[in-house]
């Protein structure tokens, strides 16, 4: 039953994507209008997909790697279709949903193991933590797709070049406040996430910070959004420069993400959360 | 006798601008039009538009000659003007041209600058002081007025003919929104007074330009051309104090030298907070530096890059012409389709097989029902559903073959079309 709901919500997110590929190279709404409705109802069907998991595991589904990335593109769609809604930025989608979708096909690609989840998992918090930090992260993707359409597009316009993206993309000043904005809701949920961890690991394991390589590679994330975010605000950083540097943070993110999670953490990864109590 | 659809008129391209002015473009002169081709017995239904740009008297009518003569004689009242004076400067059209000029006409294809959005509108209101008004137009103009518009948006659609900017001032227009998100609230600054750096402007300003700071080496042209936008003059050498406040910057001086140096930007944009700012030199030799679109968050196009942009556009516009040609042909031969099917021959034609095939479905439906039948009961059922038929149909034809000259024909016709449902496979038309 899961796995059907899922896959048809993959296969819509698909079908999506493909509509809002040809859209960024065609140009006709009708593709963006489709591609849309397609992305909305695909978004419904993993919904299901999720409440369903919610209910047979007990708990949040984002104790394996691959619940957790379903669970992140979830996420991403999600704040993509509020911020369709608020913005109507239509190019956007065609720059979201490739990276749902990616993320969506490695989640099935990685086969499924069968864990008994520990009671501890099975807590209130670890839905606050792991739901804020990726709300906190779907946002930062929002940041760092408006980065790279604003170097796309600034190069045009400097150049002098106006390639095929010149027409398709919006103004510089709108990819900037798209950045922008997503930053300045991102941070708030991050800040969140980690704080609730540590309220998390305190009752759960007893200490608020272990120097678990995963705890202090998201604060080093959490530094350097900090620091963009000061840039902009005290500084007055704009543009090139605070696009550059929101997709530096993006990639610490990326590599806390997999490299924390898979590799270097104690119990924080994926592996090791079924041994979490020693 | 079929029906003629004529258009008569003058555009920027047959007629100076003198002959065009003299058909005043005021509502009263398009009633007085108007009225007069209601009351010609020569024309059945008429049309008036006149902008600035153009005259454009479309009609219908059975008696072409006579019909022309009304329409010239009209123009020469209308512009108090005699017909030999107007006469090498009016083209007229008929039939499948005439179609094709109005579907040009509305789609902008024929406008001084192609793709510009006013005529629709300019159309759109001449039609509703025609059908609505003056209800000078019938069953024909309505339709084809109602294609037209049809014919624009798919133009507007589907071809990208209105958006390619295909001057120098709105070149820099369509630049100035790929960095600002609207125009609305921008400052601008102006520094020198040129003829073009003034057209810039002008553009600028109907984009939603909020104020506008002139500055130019003589005060009294700055006060002049300030006056102009209702902005505001200054002198020369306060451009400095204006960069800090200003979005876009158009500089168009006869100075030598550089008259925006590299340093004096860079030692601005840290105050400015990086607030973007656009240069557009339209001067030659140039005026700002042009390391100065190295800084960030700073953008410089000059007079060569802006005309690049232009030709690019040109191009471009050349090969959505023709897309939009294509269009204009397709709907041509729509309209002419359905033209046609307004005649009263093939409407009572088309009526004659609805029914007989109607008749002939429901006997096939009905034949087995009725069990063994000898052949001569077989053929009573034939000639008794045929005169059935036949005598349904008696009076509507009558009644359209009586209609077949007088001037409420076309009404008819058509709803003898649309009672019988007789264009139902192509509703396109």
């Amino acid at each position: 039953m899961a796995d059907i709901l899922y896959k048809i919500a993959l296969f819509l997110v698909l079908m999506s994507t493909v509509g809002f590929i040809l859209f960024i190279i065609r140009q006709e709404k009708r593709f963006f209008r489709w591609s849309y409705k397609i992305l909305f109802v695909g978004f419904i069907f993993h919904t299901l997909f999720l409440v369903h998991q919610y209910y047979t595991l007990g708990t949040a589904p984002v104790i394996s790697l691959k619940s957790t990335l379903s669970f992140f593109s979830w996420c991403i769609i999600g704040v993509y279709l509020l911020y369709q809604i608020r913005f109507g930025l239509m190019v956007l989608g065609s720059f979201i949903t490739p990276i749902a979708s990616i993320l969506m096909i490695i989640s099935i690609a990685i086969p499924g193991v069968e864990y008994t989840v520990k009671p501890m998992l099975k807590s209130a918090w670890l839905i606050v933590h792991v739901g804020t930090i990726f709300i906190g992260d779907a946002l930062f993707v929002i940041t760092f797709a408006a980065a790279i359409m604003y170097l796309i597009q600034e190069r045009h316009i400097k150049k002098k070049t106006r390639g095929s993206f010149y027409v398709r993309l919006p103004s510089l000043e709108t990819l900037d406040s798209i950045n922008y904005h997503s930053l300045i809701y991102g941070f708030p949920f991050l800040t969140l996430g980690m704080i609730s961890g540590a309220i998390y690991a305190q009752y759960a394991l007893g200490s608020y910070w272990r120097w678990d390589p995963k705890e202090v590679w998201s604060l080093i994330t959490w530094l350097a959004y900090a620091v963009l975010l000061h840039e902009r605000l005290a500084v007055g950083w704009r543009g090139r420069r605070a696009a550059l540097m929101s997709i530096i943070c993006f990639c610490i993110l990326l590599f806390t993400f997999f490299v924390g999670s898979l590799w270097l953490s104690d119990y924080h990864s994926f592996g090791n959360l079924g041994s979490l109590i020693r | 006798m079929t029906v003629k659809i004529v258009n008569i008129g003058m555009n920027h391209e047959s007629a100076p601008v003198e002959l065009r002015e003299c058909m005043a473009n005021s509502r009263e002169s398009s009633a007085l039009a108007l009225s007069c081709m209601r009351e010609s017995e020569w024309i059945r239904e008429g049309l008036f538009l006149s902008t600035c740009n153009r005259v454009e008297a479309i009609y219908t009518t059975d008696y072409p000659e006579e019909a022309k003569k009304t329409i010239l004689s009209m123009f020469s009242r209308l512009g108090n003007i005699s017909e030999e004076k107007f006469i090498s400067n009016i083209y007229i059209y008929e039939d499948s041209e005439a179609l094709k000029h109005i579907f040009r006409v509305t789609s902008s294809l024929d406008s001084m600058v192609v793709g510009e959005p006013q005529i629709l509108g300019q159309i759109k209101e001449a039609y509703r002081q025609a059908a609505g008004i003056e209800k000078t137009t019938g069953v024909i103009l309505n339709r084809l007025m109602h294609r037209a518009f049809h014919v624009a948006k798919r133009v507007k659609t589907e071809t990208g003919i209105s958006e390619a900017a295909v001057s120098v001032s709105f070149a820099a227009v369509e630049l100035a929104k790929k960095i600002y998100y609207g125009l609305e609230g921008k400052k601008v600054l102006l520094v020198g007074a040129g003829e073009m750096a003034e057209l810039a402007a002008r553009h600028l300003m109907g984009n939603g330009i909020e104020s506008l700071i002139v500055a130019n080496r003589s005060f009294d042209k700055a006060v002049q051309i300030a006056d102009l936008f209702k902005g505001k003059a200054v002198f020369f050498e306060e451009i400095k104090t204006y960069l800090l406040e200003v979005d876009i910057v158009i500089t168009s001086t006869s100075s030598m030298d550089y008259v925006i140096s590299y340093d004096m930007v860079r030692d601005f944009l840290r105050k400015r907070r990086n607030h973007p700012l656009f240069f557009i030199d339209i001067a030659v030799p140039r005026d700002v530096d042009p390391r100065v679109n190295d800084l960030e968050n700073v953008y410089l196009y000059n007079i060569d890059e802006l005309k690049e942009v232009v030709e690019e556009n040109t191009v471009k516009r050349k090969e959505e012409a023709l897309k939009a040609e294509r269009i204009v042909q397709e709907e041509v031969i729509r309209f002419e389709k359905w033209l046609k099917t307004l005649d009263v021959v093939p409407t009572i034609t088309a009526l004659k097989d609805k029914i007989e095939s109607i008749r002939s479905n429901e006997i096939e439906k009905s034949l087995p029902a009725l069990g063994e039948l000898t052949p001569s009961q077989i053929r009573a059922i034939e000639s008794l559903t045929v005169s059935l038929a036949e005598k349904i149909m008696n009076d509507p034809i009558v009644v359209l073959k009586g209609k077949a000259d007088g001037k409420s024909r076309d009404i008819y016709i058509d709803i003898t079309r649309k009672l019988f449902n007789l264009d139902k496979d192509d509703k396109n038309a």
